[in-house]
């Protein structure tokens, strides 16, 4: 498969700064423009991530950031896939590249997303399973982070201060980060200090809710090479797969898993699997990953499911110092969730700015050094998988 | 009076059950109950049969809910009072979430612990109590006398 080509990045800073997602969504769409030294006017087709809390304008994303960019006769689509959504809207535009049918496609995620627990809309629906998980059982998203996270106590020896150190890191990577919300070093005692959401976690565990944006600029090789777009940065794999059944880890927002015998891969593995199967390569090859640490446990998880070790060894390689900047694998140089928050339709196509800036050795503060191929991973409800590969 | 807070979920009495669907045509156990597709990739079939769910299993895993969680969750009173939650792993290979029921928090759990089903009152509104499955550590031979 020839590989298509991310000509520019670009995002919006995230934070809580009161103004609609479209306002967001471009910024990071010129950024991304820019980024790439190309016009708008020369955009063939428009991705946007859907945004549900936004009305109308957020229900046809693709459309309402062509518009605000200025009609220009591109072709659109809207993709929502939940957490996933940037990763298949990301899909979407490079199949239509391989295709031949475009050549030049913005990708664009932005959100504005309201304080505290996220919560399923209004009204009464008992046929909604993300609607009963609250009111019969009162399971919120983190309560769902927090099964992951004692189980890891109880299974491997984790601990509450392991947990802490994710956060420690990732805040500490974050530092000088531009377009992340928390620019701040956090210690150990800082979040085993802060209070229990849900045992074992803290709320310095737990990732915050934000708005912000980021947008992808895809292109052909043929584009890239007639611009002059030297040694660019390839996407390599991009995976969306769904669970095979029957999925037995309990997923948010199900209230219950699959009966039957598991598989011998989970879906969690089987995202990172079939993102490098198409990329024909390994976990080793891996220089850094960008993964959904939701809260500071999940991203143990995520390494695991990744390949990045075996099961149960995250803490060990966390507490080598392995994950962090000069490690062996860097996690979430960008500062990860934890130092940008959740912007739902945003977040996997930021996890795509930050490796672009990594493999061309742009991440300045955060950089790993001579970083050639990175992988994002994290999961949409009900059953989206999302894992990009790129590569120099 | 007290009727469930979801119709058809759970059977109440002595012995309570959470009810589950059988797919008539593979066998595969659904819970929640489905009326409509069977879950297996490798069946077609869309009839099912009533099916009580085993009353014992063992913790996957737990967590508790320190913080009052948004609505269409009903607290239970005026006063929020933090509550237990489990996932439990039953003999039929299905894992179903649940609260834990009252008195009984994370200190009483782990992974692998036994539980058993039990209803409860989840909250109160104008018909009346509305209740719920719970799981209920079950304790250890032995296990209150070391305590």
């Amino acid at each position: 498969m020839s590989d298509v080509v991310v000509a520019g990045v670009g995002m919006h800073p995230w934070g809580k700064w009161g103004r609609n997602f479209v306002s967001y969504g471009v910024h990071a769409a010129r950024e991304a423009l820019a980024d790439a030294g190309v016009n708008w006017a020369d955009v063939d087709l428009v991705v946007g991530g859907e945004t549900v809390r936004n009305g109308y304008a957020g229900y046809v994303a693709g459309a309402t950031f062509a518009q605000a960019l200025g009609w220009n006769g591109a072709r659109v689509a809207t993709s929502y896939a939940a957490c996933a959504t940037g990763a298949q809207a990301l899909d979407t535009a490079r199949a239509r590249i391989l295709a031949g049918m475009s050549e030049l496609a913005l990708v664009v995620g932005a959100d504005t997303t309201p304080k505290g627990f996220l919560a399923p809309n209004a009204g009464e629906r008992w046929d909604d399973p993300d609607w009963l998980r609250f009111r019969l059982l009162g399971m919120t998203n983190p309560a769902y982070f927090a099964l992951y996270a004692r189980r890891r106590m109880d299974l491997y020896g984790a601990t509450a201060e392991d947990f802490a150190a994710v956060k420690v890191k990732n805040s500490r990577h974050g530092l000088a980060n531009p377009n992340a919300r928390y620019r701040k070093e956090v210690s150990p005692a800082d979040v085993l200090g802060s209070a229990v959401v849900c045992d074992p976690l803290h709320l310095l565990d737990i990732c915050a809710t934000s708005d912000g944006a980021a947008a992808v600029l895809l292109c052909s090789a043929d584009y890239a090479r007639r611009h002059g777009l030297a040694d660019p940065v390839r996407v390599r794999a991009v995976s969306t797969v769904t669970p095979t059944f029957p999925n037995t880890v309990i997923d948010m927002p199900l209230l219950a898993t699959d009966a039957g015998t598991p598989g011998p891969r989970t879906f969690k593995e089987s995202i990172g699997d079939a993102a490098y199967e198409e990329a024909g390569i390994g976990p080793d090859d891996v220089d850094v990953a960008e993964v959904y640490d939701l809260s500071t446990a999940l991203e143990l998880d995520w390494m695991e499911d990744l390949g990045l070790c075996g099961r149960g060894e995250a803490e060990a390689l966390l507490r080598a110092g392995e994950t962090t900047l000069g490690g062996r694998i860097p996690v979430n140089p960008s500062g990860g969730l934890a130092c940008f928050g959740e912007a739902v339709p945003a977040q996997a196509l930021a996890q795509v700015c930050e490796l672009t800036w990594q493999l061309r050795g742009r991440a300045q503060g955060r950089q790993v050094e001579g970083a050639r191929v990175g992988i994002t991973a994290n999961q949409g409800l009900f059953g989206h998988g999302s894992s990009v590969i790129l590569s120099l | 009076m007290s009727v469930p807070a979801i119709e058809g979920w759970f059977t109440s009495g002595d012995a309570p059950a959470l009810v589950g669907s059988r797919c008539t045509t593979c066998a595969t156990v659904h819970f929640p109950r489905t009326d409509g597709f069977c879950r297996n990739p490798r069946c077609a079939g869309e009839e099912f049969a009533e099916t009580t769910l085993a009353r014992r299993g063992t913790v996957w895993s737990y967590t508790d809910a320190q913080y009052q969680p948004p609505p269409p969750y009903i607290p239970a009173g005026d006063d929020y009072i933090p509550f237990a939650l489990a996932a439990v792993e039953l003999p039929e290979g299905i894992v179903v979430l649940g609260q834990v029921a009252e008195g009984y928090g994370v200190d009483d759990l782990h992974v692998g612990a036994e539980v058993e089903l039990v209803v409860e009152r989840l909250y109160t509104d104008e018909t009346g109590e509305r209740t719920i499955w719970r799981w209920k550590p079950v304790a250890e031979l032995g296990e209150e006398a070391d305590a």
